[in-house]
């Protein structure tokens, strides 16, 4: 018998029932539930009489559609101005009080970003099967988890079974050996693999990142790359577990102590591929060629290093790639063969389930250390992904580096990564930001995106165009 | 849920690939807490001129002229043809909400991004997958011929042509069961009741850590 990956160890772990079409029943140890995508579920449960299937696998906080702002976070739900969205956090806390799930209220240590809070907490650990109805849910990948997006419907099936009908994916190893460059970081490194995979490269698969360069990597820069395997297409993302995940673990809230610990380690440490595991896919990079990355279009395909430049609609293989192109540019406002940095941006977001958590606070403070926001720039948003990262933050004195820049320091939540919330672009505004999606309008109507690391935004900032970063704290250009 | 076999229905075109759900249905309308009512706003930032609002009436927006599925032709339309990748992004299941809320019933593209697709099922709407080469045929088709119409048979699994031409789709036995008789998941899914908790308590044996930690 051929080898399992981690991806077919945590599956057969959690098989329920094999059913005779072919479909599984699999068994659901975490399940993150946040205000946007629960109401109808809930809803959806009364209508049919049903009750959640159990309480302690639940874990609630309102964090998509919340004000970041101090003066109307202080006000907690009564106090937010959007009537709309303060029904729906209510909406969240009324469900979470009436079923009796544990829910990290508005402004409670603990509330955060759903994938900022989960690992932080210790909510999330090794080997679990982990759901919320968010598709960036992959983030708890890195800790060798099998984590995944669902929908509302299945957000009720979840609450009211404590399973999900699956279907098997196929394996892809995703391998990057080598060392990255100074300034080059987890952002870069997940960027450019959607360079080379397209936005639809691993859809259908569950993807393995191996090779040293995740080795290297922190735990939370491993979180960075599983939270954007979906924008390669792929719903899961996972890094296998080494002694990084165990002393991540160690010591959070809900991770067990003592010999528990002691016994859930012996688990958690057979959570790797066998060495001679079969991949259905398999994808190399090399560190060495990976170089600072800024998106430039509409799709995080569309990326590019920094020291390259946008490209031309006359050097299109095809007439549809070129017409996709012109339509990106257009929308972008920018010419084929212009330089990325000469990009000028008029806003700045650091923040999201992608780079808000306390090394991407530091990367972007040491940046903005000593510097001051571009005249140019309108707005530099920072904003830490749960209350845990911006007492840990501000317990640094990072919070001050950023306001003596000129940066906005704000309250923890999904803020302008997808602009529910009064952070938002206007039209034709260019944003340097460290969050996943560049599509048309997700950063508000008209908004132009450019994905980027933490530190390549603040860079930005203070520049008042897209810069390499490399300039800034030295290394290879 | 709502059950689907068979259809034959006015075709639309939405003629890009990698069409995004923050496109299909734009953030701000995901502040609801209902089901329903995302019809009007399907599309929205191509569909219409200015911003729109949630809640805000759109009869009386200024349409964009130029968005294809604004044209007389196709008003009605209750198949939606589509490129590669199509429902790429997010996991908000308004997308098809909002698809099916304005008259659709069915999709067809040569592939979607996994979560769009599987949330489909759960809405009756069927995401028909085709070959390029077989949508190709269809754009060309339909852009021939005004009032052109396609027929979808789940049962058979193809979709048929008034020109005469039969494409077979493949998708998963159980997706189509459920689809072709409506069926509450849920309730299927608690007919297993007894193997859900022999699961648990073998696991709360060999993984205690997993049970009783969050109260």
């Amino acid at each position: 018998m051929t080898g399992r990956t981690l991806y077919d160890k945590l599956w057969d772990s959690h098989l329920v029932k094999q059913n005779s079409d072919g479909s599984s029943l699999i068994y659901i140890d975490r399940h993150v539930i946040h205000e946007v995508t629960s109401p109808q579920a809930f809803e959806g449960l009364r209508l049919a009489n049903r009750k959640p299937w159990r309480l302690d696998t639940n874990i609630a906080t309102p964090d998509h559609n919340i004000s970041t702002d101090k003066s109307e976070r202080d006000a907690g739900v009564a106090g937010m101005t959007d009537e709309v969205s303060r029904i729906q956090v209510q909406t969240l806390d009324d469900n979470c009080d009436l079923y009796g799930i544990k829910e990290f209220k508005i402004n409670e240590m603990g509330q955060g970003i759903v994938h900022v809070m989960g690992p932080e907490l210790g909510a999330t650990m090794p080997g679990m099967t982990v759901v919320c109805g968010d598709s960036h849910t992959a983030t708890h990948g890195a800790l060798a988890c099998l984590a995944h997006g669902i929908g509302t419907s299945e957000v009720e099936h979840v609450l009211a079974t404590q399973c999900l009908v699956a279907k098997k994916m196929k394996n892809m190893r995703v391998t990057v050996d080598g060392t990255v460059g100074a300034g080059v970081t987890p952002k870069d490194v997940v960027l450019a693999i959607i360079g080379k995979i397209g936005t639809a490269g691993g859809n259908e698969h569950a993807i393995e990142f191996a090779g040293s360069v995740f080795r290297d990597m922190s735990i939370e820069g491993r979180m960075t790359v599983c939270n954007m395997a979906i924008e390669a297409g792929a719903r899961v993302g996972m890094v296998a577990v080494d002694q990084k995940t165990i002393d991540y673990c160690e010591g959070r809230q809900f991770v067990p102590k003592g010999e528990m610990f002691e016994q859930a380690v012996a688990y958690w440490n057979t959570l790797t591929s066998d060495a001679d595991a079969v991949f259905d896919t398999e994808v190399i990079l090399h560190a060495d060629d990976i170089a600072p990355q800024v998106t430039w279009g509409t799709s995080p395909e569309m990326v590019a290093p920094v020291t390259a430049s946008v490209p031309r609609l006359d050097e299109q293989p095809s007439e549809e790639q070129r017409k996709g192109l012109e339509r990106a540019l257009d929308y972008m406002g920018l010419e084929g063969g212009q330089a990325i940095n000469s990009i000028k941006v008029d806003r700045v977001f650091i923040g999201s389930c992608t780079n808000s958590r306390i090394e991407d606070m530091r990367a972007a403070a040491a940046v903005a250390k000593g510097r001051f926001v571009a005249s140019s720039v309108k707005q530099v948003l920072i904003v830490p992904g749960s209350q845990m990262v911006k007492a840990q933050a501000e317990a640094e004195g990072l919070d001050k580096i950023f306001i003596e820049a000129g940066m906005d320091w704000r309250e923890p939540g999904c803020s302008m990564c997808l602009a529910m919330n009064a952070d938002k672009l206007g039209a034709g505004e260019h944003c340097a930001s460290t969050s996943n999606r560049n599509f048309e309008g997700r950063q508000g109507n008209g908004g132009r995106t450019h994905l980027m690391s933490p530190a390549m935004a603040a860079a930005a900032a203070v520049a008042g165009h897209i810069v390499d970063v490399r300039e800034f704290v030295g290394g290879d250009q | 849920m709502k059950a689907f076999t068979t259809h034959r229905g006015l075709v639309g075109p939405m003629d890009r690939a990698n069409v995004d759900t923050d496109m299909i249905i734009p953030k701000q309308f995901l502040k609801s807490i209902k089901r329903s009512g995302f019809g009007p706003n399907l599309f929205d930032e191509l569909r219409y001129m200015d911003e729109g609002q949630p809640g805000a009436d759109c009869s009386n927006r200024p349409v964009n002229p130029e968005f294809p599925l604004n044209f007389p032709r196709y008003k009605g339309a209750s198949i939606l043809l589509a490129r590669k990748n199509f429902g790429c992004g997010s996991s908000r299941e308004h997308a098809p909400w909002a698809l099916e809320d304005c008259g659709f019933n069915a999709v067809i593209a040569p592939s979607y991004a996994d979560i769009f697709y599987n949330n489909c099922f759960k809405n009756g709407l069927l995401p028909v997958i085709l070959t390029e080469e077989q949508v190709d045929v269809l754009f060309k088709e339909m852009e021939a011929e005004e009032g052109y119409q396609l027929s979808i048979d789940l049962h058979t699994q193809t979709v048929t042509t008034d020109s005469g031409h039969v494409f077979s789709f493949e998708l998963d036995e159980f997706r189509k069961d459920c689809l072709l008789n409506g069926l509450d998941e849920i309730g299927l899914t608690l007919q297993n009741a007894d193997d859900i908790k022999a699961y648990e308590a073998e696991r709360a044996a060999q993984h205690p850590w997993v049970f009783g930690a969050i109260k």
